[in-house]
C-alpha cells in the first residue's frame, strides 16, 4: 500500500507495510502515482517489463523529458528490489496470533478522586463526577487496586499507575500512601512502578511538587493555551477564569523537572480552532512539551467539533508544522506529541496491530474499586468488569476489547495510517456510532493529518 | 539515486520484532483521549 502526498513543498511517499518514507522529485512522485494506479500492484519483476516505461513515457512525456522518466522508473525498481517500495502485507497473517495472545495487566487509571475543584465546561467526567457521585478512593480500595495489578501483571515488570481525576490532588495523602505502598511491594514482587498525575494544578505547592518530581515519571499538566481560551471553559465553580492561578505553578514544575517528564495538555473546541496559537502560547511561555487534544464531546454540544471545522484543523495542523520547523531551526525547538514519531524505531508490530490496550492491559479503577475498560468508559454500566475485590467478573467485556484491532475494522483495513494510530480510540468510536468496533471519522481525519505533518517535519529537518 | 532521498531504512525487521509487553500504554502518558501508537518508544531500544 503506497501513500503519497505534497506538503510544504515536499513531494512525500509512504510504503505502508515496509514502514519506509521517501522524499521525490515531482517526476518520480508522479511515476509512482501512475505505477500504483495501475490494477495490479508493481513487483520489481513486472516493473521491468518494457511495456510499463513505454506506457509511463506516453502518459507523462509530455510533462517531463524521457530521460528523467527512466531515471526516476529505474530509482523506484531499485526501491522495489529493496523492499522499501510496493511491499506486500505481511502482517495480516499475525493477527490471528495477536488476537489470540495472552494479555496481562500493565497499567490502571486510578480515579482517586471523583471530584474536582474546577468546572471545566466540556469535562467528560462531568466535573469529576462521571455520571454518579462524588467520591474520594480510600488507601484500602487503592491498596487493594495495585495487588489486583501485580497478581495480573504476569512476567511484565514495568507497571504504570496514572493518579487521575476528577482532580487527584484532592486526595493527595492517599496518593502519597499508595505511592509509599508501592515502593514496599515492587520490592517484594520484582517489580517497577511508573506513576504518573494528571492534575488542573489548583492545589499544586512545593511540597507537592518536591514529591512528584521525586516519585513520579510523568506529569501531565491540564492547561488550554491562551489565558481568554482557557479561562473561557476551565473555570473555577464561581466562574472565575484558572489561567493566572495555575501557569506560574506550572512553569516553576516544568522548570524544576528540566524540562522533561511532563506534558502541558490542552483541549481545542470549535471555540479555537486557531489551536496553533495556543501551542506558540505555550511554547512562548517557557514550555517544551506539549499535547493538544481534539475535545470530545456530544455532537449537539455547542464547542463540539464538526465535520465542517476540518479543513481549518487541517489548516492548524499545517501552521503548527511549519511553525515548529522555524522554531527548531532557530534553536528554540519544542515537542508536540502528536508530531513525535520515530521512522526509525518505534513500537513493534504486537503493539501496532492491538491498539492502546483499553479493557485488556489497561483499566480504570473507580474510587469505590470498579474496573472499566478505560477512564473513558467510567460510568457506564454496560462497561463494568468486575472489582478490586473480585477482580475481572465479566472477561467477555476484555475478550470484546481483545478482539478490536486495524484488520477487524473495514476503515482501518484501506488507512495509511493505520500503524501509527493503532485502530483509533474505542470510546470516540463508542460514543459515536454506539460500538467499539467501529472508527470517529472525524478523530481519523485528524489523525492522518497530524501523521502526514509528522513525516513532513522529517523531511524539513533532515535538510538541516 | 537521483530522484529519491528515503528518510529510513526499510522497518520490516522492527515491525517483525514482537511482543515483550514492556512498553508503555498507549492513552496513558499524554492525551487521555485519542490514540496515538507510532510515537511509542520501543523499551528494548532504551
Amino acid at each position: 500500500m503506497i501513500h503519497q502526498y505534497r506538503n510544504n513543498g515536499y513531494n512525500i511517499v509512504m510504503d505502508v507495510y515496509s514502514g519506509s518514507v521517501h522524499v521525490v522529485d515531482d517526476v518520480c512522485y508522479d511515476v509512482i502515482a501512475k505505477l500504483n494506479g495501475s490494477e495490479t500492484e508493481p513487483t520489481a519483476g513486472t516493473l521491468k517489463e518494457t511495456g510499463v516505461k513505454d506506457q509511463l513515457l506516453q502518459s507523462l512525456g509530455n510533462k517531463y523529458e524521457a530521460s528523467d522518466i527512466e531515471d526516476a522508473l529505474s530509482d523506484v525498481i531499485e526501491l522495489t528490489e529493496g523492499g522499501q517500495l510496493f511491499v506486500k502485507d505481511t502482517y495480516e497473517c499475525m493477527i490471528e496470533e495477536v488476537k489470540k495472545r495472552k494479555t496481562v495487566v500493565k497499567a490502571l487509571c486510578l480515579h482517586i478522586a471523583h471530584d474536582c475543584n474546577l468546572a471545566c465546561k466540556y469535562c467528560f467526567a462531568e466535573e469529576g463526577e462521571y455520571h454518579g457521585r462524588r467520591a474520594l478512593m480510600s488507601f484500602e480500595v487503592g491498596k487493594k487496586a495495585l495487588d489486583f495489578l501485580i497478581a495480573n501483571s504476569g512476567n511484565r515488570r514495568n507497571l504504570e499507575v496514572d493518579f487521575f481525576g476528577g482532580e487527584p490532588l484532592m486526595n493527595w495523602q492517599v496518593v502519597k500512601d499508595l505511592v509509599a505502598y508501592g515502593r514496599e511491594q515492587e520490592k517484594i514482587h520484582n517489580k517497577h512502578f511508573r506513576f504518573t498525575v494528571t492534575t488542573n494544578g489548583v492545589l499544586l505547592n512545593d511540597e507537592i511538587q518536591e514529591f512528584v518530581n521525586k516519585e513520579m515519571d510523568n506529569v501531565v499538566l491540564s492547561l488550554d493555551g491562551r489565558k481568554e481560551i482557557n479561562d473561557q471553559m476551565r473555570p473555577f465553580r464561581n466562574g472565575t477564569g484558572s489561567y493566572d492561578l495555575i501557569v506560574p505553578k506550572f512553569q516553576k514544575l516544568a522548570e524544576s523537572r528540566n524540562q522533561e517528564k511532563y506534558y502541558i495538555r490542552g483541549t481545542f473546541t470549535r471555540n479555537n480552532l486557531d489551536f496553533s496559537n495556543d501551542i506558540m502560547h505555550f511554547a512562548d511561555l517557557g514550555f517544551k512539551q506539549m499535547s493538544i487534544e481534539p475535545v470530545v464531546g456530544d455532537e449537539s454540544d455547542p464547542y463540539a467539533i464538526r465535520e465542517e471545522d476540518l479543513p481549518k484543523i487541517m489548516e492548524e495542523y499545517d501552521k503548527l508544522a511549519k511553525m515548529m520547523i522555524e522554531r527548531e531551526k532557530e534553536g528554540k525547538g519544542f515537542n508536540f506529541f502528536h508530531f513525535m514519531i520515530d521512522l526509525n524505531g518505534g513500537p513493534c508490530v504486537a503493539k501496532r496491530l492491538s491498539g492502546c490496550g483499553s479493557g485488556t492491559e489497561y483499566l480504570a479503577v473507580t474510587p469505590w474499586g470498579d474496573l472499566y475498560p478505560c477512564h473513558q468508559f467510567v460510568g457506564q454500566e454496560e462497561f463494568l468488569m468486575g472489582n478490586v475485590d473480585d477482580g475481572i467478573v465479566k472477561p467477555e467485556i476484555a475478550d470484546d476489547f481483545r478482539s478490536c484491532n486495524v484488520y477487524s475494522k473495514d476503515k482501518c483495513r484501506n488507512c495509511f495510517a493505520k500503524f501509527y494510530c493503532s485502530g483509533g480510540c474505542m470510546a470516540n468510536s463508542y460514543n459515536f456510532h454506539g460500538t467499539i468496533h467501529d472508527t470517529y471519522e472525524i478523530g481519523c481525519e485528524m489523525q492522518r493529518k497530524r501523521v502526514e505533518c509528522a513525516i513532513m517535519m522529517k523531511a524539513a529537518l533532515a535538510e538541516e | 539515486m537521483k530522484h529519491v532521498k528515503s528518510l529510513n531504512k526499510p522497518m520490516n525487521s522492527n515491525l517483525k520484532k514482537s511482543g515483550c509487553g514492556e512498553c508503555q500504554t498507549s492513552c496513558q502518558s499524554a492525551c487521555k483521549t485519542s490514540c496515538t501508537v507510532g510515537n511509542q518508544t520501543c523499551e528494548q531500544n532504551k
